[in-house]
């Protein structure tokens, strides 16, 4: 089966997957912790306190990179959906079924780190305000999909069938956000950290998060690209067990 | 001109290659009876030369119009009458005349009751009376004489015939002999290798992955 | 296609068909509301828009499971698939036939039950017109969940865990435009939005539903 890979996709072959993620993955990890623990450390203790909010304004430093990864994980299972859709390519949907783990557990993250913001901000965990709901609703997406992927026995069809469910889903999804947002005009602050909003949070609180956001991102990289090993290696012995099986016979 | 033909076609199951390095064609008044043990690809080999699912490698070189199948199932409606199932499909395929695909297999004194309460063997015949009423040339049929009694099966043997002697053809698994002038295809010989280790691919290929 | 159509309808009306039980499953849960909330008619007069159309919805999701399974078991699907109708359209068509034996009767019947419910009488006319438009996007939204769980062993409760979040939008539309005929608001925005999401799915989610019972059947 001669495969023409150009430059590009060959980084992404498996073979090739496998042998250059070995040699990256342990830089991604000692760069991941090292930008996750400095963010966290910096932001919990070398910054002044809020004079409104007191110190419950340092889970910001969880809840807002949580709360970032949650949307963009989902973005990034949706293009690597569209990569199986359009060019087979296997590794491509590994990586989406890999993430969406790592996307509901930060899905989860920003809800529960919300919900323990939001009672001494608002003086209640939970409230149906429209940013909640949305993160809510991501969840039972994310819970959805991977659910489709456990329930199909024959993997190329769970790939085609999930990522044409991540394609919809991905229409809802913002569906849903603006749906929300008429529904309920809610009591969330506007987004925390916006290139062009005015009224952003001051230099003191902006770098280190920006540190956190790092770490979460490389965080999820480390984990993404662990798991995706993972998911070929457990292709690999699926194969094998076919081969045995048909051999058998 | 061949009505239908397959070019170093491989066919998989499950995303592993069971039959390979096929190579057939059926012309207009060919039967060809499939023969293989069981699981050895037959239903596989068929359903990929429907359509219904695509082939591992190779191709099947058809015109999409071209095949009715019958597989295990008959897609009969148990509340609806023989009749209705039997118009409905019709009507599916472009409207063709129910009463001589009844009349073929003696269904007509049985044609108001409902399908569920047919015998096993009663569903068979409707299920294959629906072939003729698709209008189509290739009939890829799939065990077609499961549960039919000794008479059923001549009356279907002689259904074939009809056909394809009206210029159709019919490619058929089956472990029976039904009397036609028909060309043996034996799967066997074709059976995916699996046991031996193959290291003919260039570096970039992974067999988990294709 | 108009074929599939009526035997869809027939199918339905024959015995087993399902015919009836999304109406009264719908009776049986607005029945069951007093008794979980009390029977204070000020209360239900402020819910029951909200329950009339979560009703709808739940009892719209009962007959899902059976839109292509049954086809699938029986092996019409297989030869549906061969036949020269495009697979969107057996989609299309079959989707349609769940709302006219689903959806439509909900609709006639949700005056009913508002009424049981105390529903504002300003409510009714907006009542019937959103469960009008918004109930296809339901049946077409929930063929596509029956078609990626169409090959599926049990795959009925898979379905509604992926369905229901896709029906979230049209639920939020739906019962806002009842909640605000009811206080005797302006409905035009929730309703053109709701009309949106119909027009949206009907157009499109057939493909997808299409693709992945091409994906289900190989």
């Amino acid at each position: 089966m001669a495969i023409n890979w150009n430059a590009l996709w060959e980084w992404a072959n498996p073979r090739k997957f496998m042998s250059w993620t070995d040699r990256a993955l342990p830089v991604f990890a000692v760069l991941a912790a090292l930008m996750f623990v400095a963010g966290l450390v910096w932001g919990f203790f070398f910054t002044p306190d809020d004079y409104r909010q007191g110190a419950t304004v340092k889970i910001f430093y969880l809840h807002v990179p949580s709360a970032m990864m949650a949307i963009n994980i989902w973005a990034m299972m949706l293009v690597t959906s569209l990569i199986w859709i359009v060019r087979r390519h296997h590794v491509s949907v590994l990586a989406a079924k890999s993430a969406a783990g790592i996307g509901a557990t930060m899905t989860l993250i920003a809800l529960i780190t919300g919900a323990i913001w939001g009672k001494p901000m608002w003086g209640t965990y939970w409230e149906w305000d429209p940013r909640l709901t949305s993160f809510l609703i991501l969840l039972l997406f994310y819970i959805g999909y991977m659910a489709l992927w456990e329930a199909i026995d024959n993997p190329d069809t769970a790939a085609d069938l999930t990522s044409v469910l991540c394609l919809v889903g991905s229409v809802f999804a913002i569906l849903s956000r603006y749906a929300v947002l008429f529904w309920n005009q809610g009591l969330h602050q506007g987004a925390s950290l916006s290139m062009d909003a005015e009224e952003n949070v001051a230099d003191v609180y902006w770098y280190p998060a920006l540190v956190a956001i790092a770490g979460f991102v490389l965080l999820f990289i480390t984990l993404v690209l662990l798991r995706t090993r993972t998911e070929i290696r457990a292709r690999r012995l699926h194969a094998l067990e076919m081969r045995e099986r048909v051999a058998e016979q | 001109m061949s009505l239908i033909s397959v070019k170093d076609l491989t066919v998989s199951r499950g995303g592993m290659p069971v039959l390979e390095g096929l190579n057939l064609a059926v012309s207009k008044g060919e039967i060809l009876v499939l023969r293989g043990p069981n699981g050895a690809g037959k239903t596989t080999l068929l359903r990929t030369l429907a359509g219904l699912q695509p082939a591992y490698a190779g191709g099947v070189v058809a015109d999409p119009e071209t095949v009715a199948y019958a597989g295990h199932a008959d897609g009969l409606k148990a509340t609806l009458t023989v009749t209705e199932n039997l118009a409905f499909w019709a009507g599916v395929y472009g409207g063709h005349d129910i009463t001589p695909a009844l009349a073929h297999f003696n269904l007509e004194s049985l044609k108001s009751r409902p399908a569920g309460n047919l015998s096993a063997g009663q569903k068979r015949r409707l299920g294959l009376a629906r072939l003729m009423v698709t209008g189509r040339p290739v009939w890829v049929l799939d065990e077609p004489t499961v549960s039919l009694d000794k008479a059923s099966v001549a009356i279907f043997a002689e259904a074939v015939k009809t056909h394809v002697g009206a210029g159709g053809a019919a490619i058929i698994a089956t472990h029976i002999d039904l009397g036609f002038e028909e060309t043996v295809f034996d799967v066997t010989p074709y059976k995916a290798r699996h046991d031996v280790v193959r290291n003919d691919f260039d570096e970039s290929f992974d067999e988990a992955f294709r | 296609m108009i074929r599939l159509f009526w035997r869809d309808i027939t199918l339905s009306f024959r015995s087993g068909g399902g015919f009836g039980l999304g109406l009264a499953f719908f009776l049986i849960l607005v029945t069951l509301i007093p008794f979980g909330v009390g029977p204070e008619s000020e209360l239900l007069q402020v819910i029951a828009p909200g329950i009339l159309w979560i009703g709808a919805l739940l009892a719209c999701l009962l007959s899902l499971d059976r839109i292509f399974a049954l086809d699938f078991e029986d092996g019409s699907l297989d030869l549906l698939a061969t036949a020269p109708i495009p697979l969107e359209g057996v989609v299309a068509v079959k989707a349609l036939a769940h709302w006219i034996t689903t959806g439509l009767p909900l609709v006639i019947a949700a005056p009913a039950l508002g009424f049981l419910l105390h529903l504002d009488s300003a409510a009714y006319r907006w009542l019937i017109i959103t469960l009008l438009v918004g109930t296809p996007a339901l049946s077409f939204i929930g063929a596509f969940g029956a078609a990626l769980t169409v090959g599926l062993k049990r795959g009925g409760l898979l379905m509604s865990l992926l369905i229901l979040p896709l029906y979230i939008p049209t639920l939020i539309f739906g019962a806002e435009v009842v909640r605000r005929g009811a206080g005797g608001f302006l409905v035009g925005t929730p309703l053109a939005m709701q009309a949106g999401i119909t027009m949206g799915a009907v157009a499109l989610l057939p493909f997808a539903a299409a693709a992945a019972i091409r994906v289900a059947l190989r």
